[in-house]
C-alpha cells in the first residue's frame, strides 16, 4: 500500500500543470482513485457523506455477473465436450479451463478496448475517468457466442462506447444500453457469427476428434424459431447447460446475480418484477390464442408454457442485468414499472412472432430504452398537472 | 390531540456526541458577530461605522433592496471590526460586547392588543424580522406580504438536534407570546408541528393555533416537510417559518421591550468531551466553550448541524439560524481500495457498503466525500429520502439548465436546502444538491422577486 502510495507520488508531478504529460491527467487521477479512494472532504453542503460511490455500485454489479460469468465458462467447456462426444472422460476443470481460455481473453479484450476509448475521450475532453464502463466491459462478452473472433469484440465495443455512449456526453448521459449496442452492433454487422445453429457452440477438435452423430449447435430459441426438436430439458435451460449467448444460459447463475442486486438495491425491483410480469402476460396471451397461429412452428412457440419462457434464452440476464442499467432506464418510479412491463412483454412477443430474430430480449429492451424518456415525460407531466390542478383548485376556493 | 402524520421518507444519521441535557457553563463570550453569508438574497449595507456604540437591537445593517429590514445588534459594545473579503463584500461585522448588556428599549406590549401593522413594525424596529423567513426562496420574510400561514416546527430531527421540549422548559411563557404575536400577522393560521412520537409539552397547546404531530425520519421535523403534508405552498402563496427559539426571542421583545437574542445551544459531536447545553447569545464567539472541551485532533467546527451547518473557526461564531454546535473528525485520508474494502465504520443507506450489519450503531463519521462527483447515474435514490409529491432529480436538473418555467412546475417553491440535505448525503455521484438548489432558489428570486 505505502508501495503504490510511493509510485503514485513520484509519478504525479509529470501529470499535473506543467508537468511534461500534463494532457494525460484523466488517465493518471483515474489510476490513482482506483487504488486509492481519494480523502476529499466536504466543502459545501452537507458534512457527513454515505459511504457509497459509483465505483462501488459498479464493482456490486460486477460482483453480481460472477456467478453468469464462470458457468459460462464451464457450460462452454461442457457443450465443446460434449459435440466431440468427450464429455463423459473430459473432468469438471479440464471443461472449465477450456471455457476459461476462450473467454478470458474476450474480458481483456473488451475491457482493454473499452476502457482505452474512454481514456482518449477523456483526455481529449479534460473530464474524469467514469466509471460506468466496468459493467459495460463485463457485459459484452457475457452477451457473446463463444466463437465470435476477439477483433469482431474489439470493433463492436469501439462502436458501443463511441456511438453508444461517448457522443451523448459519456457515462449517465447515453440513451441506449452500451452492452447492448456493442450486441445489435456485431448482430446486425456480423450476422453468420452472431445467429444460426453453428455459432453457439465451439466444435473444432484437434486432429482425430470428430463432432458425435446427430449432434446439432441449435440453441433452445433457435429450435423453436424453426421448428426443430428441443433437445433439452426444462432442468437444463433452468440450469443452464444449454447453447447460446456465454452468460445467459443459467437462469440459476443469473437469479444469483438477481438475489445480489436486489438485496444491495442496486438494481431496480420495479424493474425486475414488472418486466417478470410482462413476460408473463405476453406468453399467457400466447397460449391463449395458440391455435391461431399462422404457421405450425409459430403455433409449437406460443404453446410454449409462459414460465418457460422466462427461463430460454436471455431473457432472465437481459431483464436482470440490462434493463435495469439506471442510465438508459426509465427514471422515475411509475416510469419503472411501465418501462419493466414492456420490456417483458415485448421481448416475448418478439422471439416469438420474429423467428428472424430469437433474441427479443435484446430488441426489446433497445427499443424500450429509446421510449424510456417518454414514458418519463408523462409521468413527470402528471405530477405537474397535479401542481397546476391543485392551484387551480386554491384559486377557486 | 390530532391525529399523527407519518412521515415514511427519510433517514435518522445515528452519530455520537448527542449533547447531554444539563446546562453547562463557560466565560461569556468577549465579541459576537453578524454574518451577512447566514441571509441568502440579501444585499447587505452596513448602518453602524467601526468605533460605534451600541445597544443591543441597535441596528447593524439593512437589506439594501428592503430598507425596512434591519438586522439588531445581538449584545452592547463597540463595533470592533468589519471583516471585509473579495470586492469588499462583508464577511463579518464583529462586537466587542459590554460586560453588562445594555438594552435599546422598545416598550413591552401585548402582542394581542396591537394592530398587525403594530406588531410588526415593533419587531422591524428592534432589527429581529429577520427571524422569519419564507417559503418560497427560504429568505428573510417580505414584511410587505400577508402569508397564507405561519409555522413553528416545534422539534429538530436532524442529527444531534437540541431537545425542543428542554429548550422551552421554564420559557413557556415567552413562547406563547411569541406565538401570539405571530398570529396578528396571519390571515390564516400559526401551525405548531410537534414531535409525534412523544406527547407534546404543554406549551405547545395555545388556543387559536393549528397542533399537527408528525411521526417519521428525518426530515420529518423540517417546516417545509411538515407543511407539504398538511397544506403544500402554491405558486404565489406564501407560508413563513420560524424556528422555535426565534419564537421565543420574538416573546421576550414585547414582554420586555427588548431584543434578548439568548439562545440553547447544543454542543455535541464525537469530538466534544462533554456534550452539553449552553446558553449563548446570537453570534456568539464559540472559542470560550471549545476551548479544552474538544479532542486534539483535526476537527471540523460546524455551527449547526451536519446536514446544513457551515464550517468555522475553532475560534468561529454561532450562525444567525443556528442552535447547535457540532464537532466531528475532518477525515482527509486516501483509502486504499475504499471502494472494494467493506466499510464497516462508515454510513449508508445501502447495502451495497456493509455497515448495514450494525443500522442502529451510533457511528463517529468524518467529512469525506467517499467518492467523487460523478453524472447522475443511479436513479430511485433521492426519492428514498425526500419525502415530498416531488421529483428531486429532474429539479435539480432544471436547476442546473436555468429553465425557470420547468423549476417552477416541478416544485421549487417548496423546497429549501434543509429539506434536500439528505438527498445531497446519500447521493452515489456527490452532486452538490444543497448549492445547486440554492442557485435555482436565487435565480428565481432574481428573476420573478419575493
Amino acid at each position: 500500500m505505502k508501495l503504490f502510495k510511493n509510485i503514485l507520488e513520484s509519478v504525479k508531478p509529470h501529470f499535473v500543470e506543467g508537468g511534461k504529460l500534463e494532457k494525460y491527467y484523466p488517465v493518471y487521477d483515474g489510476f490513482a482513485t482506483f487504488l486509492f479512494t481519494p480523502g476529499h472532504t466536504a466543502h459545501s453542503g452537507a458534512h457527513v457523506r454515505d459511504a457509497i460511490d459509483l465505483k462501488r455500485t459498479m464493482v456490486t454489479v460486477i460482483f453480481a455477473m460472477v456467478p453468469a460469468l464462470l458457468f459460462g465458462m464451464w457450460n462452454a467447456g461442457n457443450l465443446h465436450y460434449s459435440a466431440l462426444g468427450l464429455a463423459e472422460s473430459m473432468t469438471f476443470m479440464d471443461k472449465f479451463l477450456w471455457g476459461a481460455l476462450k473467454i478470458v481473453p474476450m474480458v481483456i479484450v473488451s475491457y482493454g478496448v473499452g476502457l482505452g476509448v474512454e481514456f482518449i475521450f477523456c483526455i481529449i475532453n479534460k473530464h474524469q475517468i467514469q466509471e460506468g464502463f466496468l459493467v459495460s466491459g463485463m457485459l459484452i462478452p457475457l452477451i457473446m457466442p463463444i466463437d465470435i473472433p476477439l477483433w469482431m469484440v474489439a470493433v463492436s465495443v469501439v462502436f458501443a462506447v463511441v456511438i453508444g455512449k461517448e457522443v451523448f456526453g459519456g457515462t449517465g448521459m447515453n440513451i441506449l444500453n452500451p452492452a447492448l449496442t456493442a450486441r445489435a452492433f456485431a448482430f446486425f454487422a456480423y450476422p453468420t457469427y452472431m445467429s444460426g445453429d453453428k455459432v453457439w457452440i465451439n466444435t473444432s477438435g484437434a486432429e482425430g476428434q470428430t463432432i458425435v452423430d446427430g449432434f446439432s449447435g441449435a440453441t433452445v430459441l433457435g429450435s423453436y424459431a424453426t421448428g426443430g426438436e428441443v433437445q433439452y430439458s426444462t432442468m437444463d435451460m433452468f440450469l443452464g447447460f444449454i447453447p447460446g449467448s456465454i452468460g445467459e444460459t443459467s437462469t440459476l447463475a443469473v437469479l444469483i446475480g438477481a438475489a445480489i442486486l436486489l438485496y444491495t438495491g442496486i438494481g431496480s425491483w420495479k424493474i425486475m418484477l414488472s418486466g417478470l410480469i410482462g413476460a408473463l402476460a405476453m406468453g399467457l396471451l400466447f397460449n391463449t390464442f395458440a391455435e391461431y397461429a399462422i404457421s405450425p412452428e409459430q403455433q409449437q412457440f406460443m404453446a410454449v408454457p409462459a414460465w418457460q419462457q422466462l427461463i430460454m434464452g436471455g431473457f432472465a440476464f437481459g431483464l436482470v442485468f440490462m434493463a435495469t442499467d439506471p442510465v438508459s432506464a426509465a427514471q422515475t418510479e411509475r416510469g419503472k414499472w411501465i418501462y419493466g412491463f414492456l420490456v417483458g412483454f415485448f421481448a416475448i412477443m418478439i422471439r416469438v412472432f420474429n423467428p428472424a430474430y430469437p433474441e427479443g430480449i435484446m430488441l426489446a429492451i433497445l427499443f424500450m430504452n429509446v421510449m424510456a424518456p417518454l414514458i418519463d415525460h408523462y409521468v413527470i407531466q402528471a405530477n405537474i398537472n397535479k401542481r397546476k390542478k391543485r392551484l387551480a383548485t386554491v384559486k377557486a376556493s | 390531540m390530532p391525529e399523527v402524520i407519518k412521515i415514511k421518507k427519510g433517514v435518522d444519521i445515528k452519530l455520537q456526541g448527542e449533547a447531554e441535557k444539563i446546562y453547562a457553563s463557560a466565560d461569556a463570550p468577549s465579541t459576537y458577530a453578524l454574518k451577512p453569508s447566514d441571509f441568502p438574497g440579501v444585499r447587505m449595507k452596513l448602518k453602524a461605522r467601526e468605533g460605534d456604540e451600541v445597544l443591543a437591537g441597535d441596528p447593524i445593517f439593512y437589506d439594501k433592496n428592503r430598507p425596512e429590514i434591519t438586522f439588531g445588534a445581538p449584545v452592547s459594545g463597540e463595533i470592533a471590526e468589519v471583516v471585509r473579503g473579495e470586492k469588499r463584500r462583508i464577511i463579518e461585522v464583529r462586537i466587542l460586547a459590554d460586560q453588562e448588556t445594555r438594552y435599546r428599549d422598545f416598550k413591552a406590549a401585548d402582542p394581542s392588543s396591537l394592530s398587525r401593522d403594530e406588531v410588526k413594525a415593533k419587531i422591524l424596529e428592534a432589527g429581529v424580522w429577520p427571524v422569519v423567513r419564507q417559503r418560497p426562496y427560504n429568505i428573510i420574510a417580505n414584511p410587505n406580504r400577508v402569508p397564507r400561514d405561519i409555522w413553528v416546527s416545534c422539534f429538530d430531527s436532524a442529527p444531534l438536534a437540541p431537545d425542543a421540549d428542554f429548550v422551552v422548559h421554564g420559557q413557556e411563557e415567552e413562547f406563547q407570546l411569541g406565538v401570539k404575536a405571530l398570529m396578528q400577522l396571519t390571515d390564516g393560521k400559526v401551525h405548531l408541528g410537534v414531535d409525534g412520537s412523544t406527547n407534546p409539552s404543554e406549551a405547545f397547546k395555545i388556543d387559536g393555533t393549528q397542533l399537527h404531530r408528525f411521526k417519521g425520519p428525518h426530515p420529518a421535523g423540517n417546516a417545509g416537510v411538515q407543511i407539504h403534508a398538511v397544506a403544500p405552498i402554491n405558486k404565489g402563496e406564501t407560508v413563513w417559518t420560524v424556528g422555535i427559539q426565534e419564537v421565543i426571542i420574538l416573546g421576550r421583545l414585547f414582554k420586555s421591550g427588548q431584543y434578548q437574542a439568548q439562545k440553547s445551544i447544543a454542543l455535541s459531536g464525537a469530538q466534544v468531551n462533554k456534550p452539553r447545553y449552553y446558553k449563548l447569545i446570537s453570534g456568539a464567539n464559540l472559542k470560550s466553550i471549545l476551548e479544552g472541551n474538544v479532542a486534539n485532533d483535526n476537527n471540523r467546527y460546524i455551527s449547526g448541524n451536519v446536514l446544513t451547518g457551515t464550517q468555522i473557526s475553532s475560534e468561529g461564531y454561532l450562525s444567525y439560524y443556528d442552535h447547535q454546535i457540532t464537532v466531528m473528525p475532518e477525515g482527509g485520508e486516501d483509502q486504499f481500495f475504499g471502494w472494494i474494502a467493506p466499510n464497516f465504520n462508515k454510513f449508508s443507506v445501502s447495502r451495497a457498503v456493509f455497515s448495514w450489519f450494525a443500522p442502529n450503531k451510533r457511528r463517529n463519521l468524518d467529512a469525506n466525500l467517499n467518492g467523487e462527483e460523478r453524472a447522475f447515474v443511479v436513479t430511485g435514490e433521492y426519492e428514498k429520502v425526500f419525502p415530498f409529491d416531488i421529483y428531486p432529480v429532474q429539479l435539480l436538473k432544471s436547476i442546473m439548465i436555468k429553465d425557470i418555467e420547468a423549476m417552477e412546475n416541478l416544485g421549487i417553491y417548496e423546497v429549501a436546502e434543509e429539506d434536500m440535505a439528505l438527498c445531497e448525503v446519500i447521493c452515489t455521484s456527490k452532486i452538490p444538491v444543497q448549492e445547486t438548489l440554492r442557485e435555482g432558489l436565487d435565480l428565481m428570486l432574481n428573476e420573478l422577486g419575493d
